[in-house]
């Protein structure tokens, strides 16, 4: 049962059968659905800019350290002297002069400038940290409840209904300073990485749902075609079938999912500082200052006005990349 | 339709058990004395040991979770230091507050009533409104000025909001009063005076997400084929649009907002915290500071029965409007 | 409906005369006489599928999508499987390729039990028993290379072919009539009629003795339909393949297929050879399907359609007797009480379940 001698054969046969169409373009290397969906995301001017600021803003936060010694100023320096005697900063604009660019904090007359970069620091780390926590932990149920169904699906359900039940913000609040306690007992000051640690898990503990439900979607939609029931007639493994064929057609949303909740983190952390739950001070955190410079709004809103559009712009620019990112991906369900 | 209702409250119970369990585990079982929590001040060790026995802190825990379940369902008996017999939904007896945590309840619940109950009315009309309107005028001005508002919107901070529309609008303004709570039943205008703020803080960040929800959903029912179907048979344009594209792009929206709803009325810890308004959220924001573990659990509960609520509400909605649902 | 194109030979009425190929002559021949045939690569005896459907709270009901059937396939040949949509046939054809497990009856490959296999046991199976599928859009994975869609049988079943799997993949491409140098292009980037090239070319690649061809032209033009239906001829003659043919289309099974089996609602009605059944169908049903096939011949001549009336009866309810009385123009008071055998009827060649069946050719 020879195929090479049938070859020539073959193609007689069907090239005397008509012409084949051509083909969509020239070149041998086809491109992939991700590579065009690329193509489309840098076509995108919206994609392209907030693209372009969110890389800004995470080349920032992760040279910290150079932006510090450039400026010359460290996050936890205290300029005294340039507060008047109620701790508000002198001059015009919270304090705002060529060696403070953002102004200076009210009180411990720190510069805030260099505080919001390694806050910023802070954060993302915090938040993009969660987002792929969440995305791996609701991937990964999603899938086995998609693909297994049956009871591994109906636990992983409940499980999931369980999850959504718990009132975030509450048990946050009750569980941070419990869990904290635990480990720390009351008059032990806690490290910085331990409550930026906890955070993260209490993110992940709660935010694993959406993700799970959207894959266990897809997935069901998925397990329906044919070219998984081809994978199955071929003999693949569990193993083969969810990451070779199925895992791969659901990046694209997981994708967008990820990339909206990594802003999401970024203001639930902001949240939870604002609720005494965040990170604590002296580590440097965007939540928590603009938790404390709420209390400045009307003697001096500079200290307000700066972080305060910083994770504005951060989030937009998260919330326009999402969006553009979802039509390059999925050019149907787009305007 | 009843199978689907019975399943359908059974998983809900069993969900509402479940939280209750976890979360009991959680607040009574962690290592931090419940009873120095429960008695923070003016405690001396004979009355910490006293405490510890009334409350049964020494019976195994599985004891102690029975009877607070039995507290909910049938009351149970505190001690004279609590006020004696406790009834039906007894949540248990708060030290810090010096009164049963029921009580503390029903004062506060109207006040996170009254916050969500009219924000979510407006939040949904007007964003919904808003999404749909600039879905049908895709394109024009009106469209690029929707999207602008949503996306704004969608990114702003609430406390942040919040703070800003105090300073602006009751500071230096003064068009409405420092927000505060005045039951409904005793004078109206003065419960929508001071509440206003945060009805429309809430409403214009949670009405921009709905106007972005809201378009998505409707540009796309506007490209399936049943509305091309219903146009081309002639049907009038509002009939189309009013009764078969919004209908169908309406249903999702009513998911998300069940669940917004369920999950606001359990605290808008952060809306009463910007504000300072005593509702669920607040209370339970306050128990935490001063380790109220009666009144602490007591808020989790109701949250979470609120959301499984709104969830089967929502459920049961879905399934009246689109049949598919029941066999599943 | 039915494209001229897709059948070569001139006149549709004298098909008898011009077999499809040289070959299937020989074997046609020897099938209607039964005992000198080759033992079959795969039989199946009384092969049975139900679903159960819910209704209610309580009222749950049976499909009977597949209800006990027989038949087998010998090697190099092609069984065409017809019937209308709902009848089963997808069903048996998922059956045979174990993505289904049956709820009774036997399957038997090369003289093994393989109904019940499982897991490692089903390896050495999928190997010599592939399947074609109907979609050749959702039958291919569109995050996949062509390239790989063809090498993934080989890599899962740790075949090393000599030259390397590339190799091999190249030799596969080429010889269902795809430029092998299109080895890196995706799904997307080709026709229909192409992308059902990569899903033969897939399930070519473990050599396998057996292909399930699952309605595998009825999503393509009618154009492609021809070149398709060719490269599976082709295919058989070189490769000596045994095909399951699926088909609604009786011009396209007329054409490909050896032997001929008719499902109505998930039994086999009528089987035969070729001929046998497109000459001389007895079968009403047989007859009513054939009868619905366009003829150039019939051009102006009287409409001879055989017209259904009623609804194919839900296969729902258990029903005693013949399964077709409902719509069937000779039924009488035995169809409803006896469900005939499948059997030698009126000195038939083949084999046909009907009491009262007709003879001649169809009209």
């Amino acid at each position: 049962m020879s195929l090479s001698n049938a070859d020539d054969i073959a193609l007689s046969e069907i090239s005397a059968t008509g012409p084949q169409p051509p083909l969509p373009k020239a070149g041998l290397v086809g491109r992939s659905p991700g590579q065009q969906a690329w193509a489309r995301l840098r076509r995108d001017r919206v994609a392209t800019v907030s693209g372009a600021v969110l890389i800004l803003f995470v080349v920032v936060a992760l040279a910290a350290p150079l932006i510090q010694r450039l400026y010359g100023v460290g996050p936890q320096q205290q300029f005294q002297d340039a507060l008047d005697g109620l701790g508000m900063p002198l001059g015009y604009a919270g304090g705002i002069t060529g060696g403070h660019w953002f102004g200076l904090e009210p009180g411990l007359g720190r510069d805030i400038f260099i505080r919001m970069v390694y806050g910023l620091r802070t954060s993302l780390v915090i938040a993009v940290a969660a987002a792929v926590i969440t995305t791996l932990i609701g991937v990964a149920a999603g899938v086995l409840a998609g693909y297994l169904g049956g009871w591994v699906g109906a636990v992983i359900g409940w499980v999931t209904d369980f999850a959504l039940a718990m009132p975030f913000l509450v048990v946050a609040l009750a569980l941070v300073p419990t869990v904290t306690l635990r480990f720390y007992g009351p008059r032990q000051a806690e490290p910085a990485v331990f409550r930026a640690g906890l955070l993260i898990v209490v993110f992940a503990v709660f935010g694993w749902t959406g993700a799970a439900r959207l894959v266990r979607g897809q997935i069901v939609s998925l397990r329906e075609r044919e070219f998984v029931e081809a994978a199955r007639a071929s003999g693949v493994g569990l193993g083969h079938m969810l990451f070779r064929q199925l895992l791969p057609n659901t990046w694209a949303p997981i994708l967008v999912s990820f990339s909206l909740a990594v802003p999401s983190y970024v203001t639930g952390e902001a949240v939870l500082s604002f609720l005494g739950i965040g990170i604590v001070d002296p580590t440097p955190d965007f939540g928590a200052m603009i938790y404390r410079s709420i209390d400045y709004l009307q003697t001096d809103p500079t200290y307000v006005f700066f972080p305060g559009v910083t994770i504005f712009l951060l989030v937009l620019a998260f919330n326009l990349f999402g969006d553009s990112l979802r039509d390059a991906l999925d050019p149907k369900s787009s305007r | 339709m009843l199978r689907f209702l019975v399943k359908r409250l059974l998983s809900a119970i069993l969900v509402l058990l479940a939280v209750s369990v976890l979360s009991f585990l959680m607040f009574f079982a962690l290592p931090r004395d419940p009873v120095t929590a429960m008695c923070p001040k003016n405690c001396d060790a004979q009355r910490l040991e006293r405490v510890r026995q009334e409350l049964g802190l020494s019976d195994p825990l599985y004891q102690q979770y029975v009877g607070y379940m039995k507290g909910i369902f049938v009351g149970r008996d505190l001690n004279s230091a609590q006020g004696g017999h406790c009834d039906a939904p007894c949540l248990g007896y708060s030290y810090v507050n010096s009164e049963p945590v029921t009580h503390t309840l029903t004062r506060v619940l109207p006040v996170t009533l009254s916050i969500v109950i009219p924000a979510a009315v407006l939040w949904f009309g007007l964003g919904v409104g808003l999404g749909m309107t600039s879905a049908l005028r895709r394109g024009t001005l009106l469209d690029r000025l929707a999207i602008g508002f949503s996306l704004t919107g969608a990114s702003l901070q609430l406390y942040f909001v919040g703070a800003v529309l105090l300073l602006v609008f009751s500071y230096t303004l003064h068009v409405v009063p420092v927000p505060h709570y005045t039951s409904i039943l005793v004078d109206p205008l003065r419960w929508a005076d001071g509440l206003v703020l945060a009805w429309v803080t809430l409403a214009f960040l949670f009405c921009a997400i709905y106007a972005r929800l809201s378009r998505a959903q409707m540009v796309e029912t506007l490209s399936e084929d049943f509305v091309r179907t219903a146009r081309a048979k002639g049907l009038p344009r509002s009939t189309v649009y009013g009764r078969h594209a919004l209908r169908a792009a309406i249903t999702p929206l009513i998911t998300i907002a069940g669940m917004d709803v369920g999950a606001a009325l359990g605290g808008t810890v952060v809306t009463e915290t910007t504000f300072g308004l005593q509702g669920l959220g607040r209370t339970a924001w306050d128990a935490v500071r001063e380790g109220d573990l009666p009144t602490i659990m007591a808020t989790v509960l109701i949250a979470a029965v609120f959301i499984v609520v709104a969830n089967i509400v929502v459920d049961v909605l879905y399934a009246a409007i689109d049949p598919r649902v029941r066999l599943r | 409906m039915t494209p001229r194109q897709r059948r070569p030979e001139p006149d549709p009425d004298d098909s008898g005369a011009a077999t499809p190929d040289g070959d299937s002559k020989a074997t046609g021949d020897s099938q209607t006489t039964g005992d000198s045939r080759p033992a079959p690569l795969l039989a199946v005896e009384g092969l049975t599928r139900h679903f159960v459907a819910r209704r209610g709270p309580r009222t749950h009901s049976i499909v009977r999508a597949v209800d006990g059937i027989d038949f087998d396939v010998r090697p190099g040949e092609t069984l065409g499987l017809v019937g209308e949509s709902g009848c089963g046939k997808t069903t048996t054809g998922r059956m045979l390729v174990r993505l289904l497990e049956p709820t009774s009856g036997r399957i038997s490959f090369d003289g093994q039990d393989i109904t019940h296999l499982r897991g490692r046991a089903l390896r050495p199976l999928r190997r010599q028993l592939q399947i074609i599928f109907q979609d050749p859009y959702s039958s291919l994975n569109p995050r996949h290379t062509v390239g790989e869609i063809v090498a993934i049988p080989l890599r899962v079943n740790g075949v090393r072919p000599p030259g390397g799997i590339t190799r091999r993949v190249r030799d596969l491409l080429e010889i269902v009539g795809l430029n092998p140098e299109h080895y890196n292009r995706y799904p997307h980037e080709f026709s229909g009629g192409q992308r059902q090239r990569v899903g033969i070319a897939r399930a070519l690649a473990l050599r396998p003795k057996l292909i399930v061809a699952d309605e595998p032209v009825s999503a393509l033009d009618v154009s492609i339909q021809a070149q398709v239906v060719n490269l599976l001829r082709q295919l058989q003659r070189d490769l000596g393949l045994a095909f399951l043919f699926i088909a609604h289309d009786l011009a396209v099974v007329r054409h490909f297929s050896h032997r001929v089996a008719v499902m109505y609602l998930g039994r086999i009605v009528e089987i035969g050879a070729r001929d046998d059944i497109y000459r001389n169908p007895q079968h009403p049903y047989t007859r009513a399907l054939l009868s619905a096939v366009p003829d150039v011949a019939r051009i102006g001549a009287p409409p001879a359609r055989i017209r259904l009336t009623g609804d194919v009866s839900s296969s729902l309810e258990a029903e005693s007797g013949c399964r077709f009385r409902g719509r069937c123009w000779k039924a009488q008071d035995l169809c409803a009480t006896r469900e005939p055998a499948l059997a030698h009827r009126d000195g038939g060649a083949q084999l046909t379940a009907c009491h009262f069946p007709e003879s001649g050719p169809p009209r």
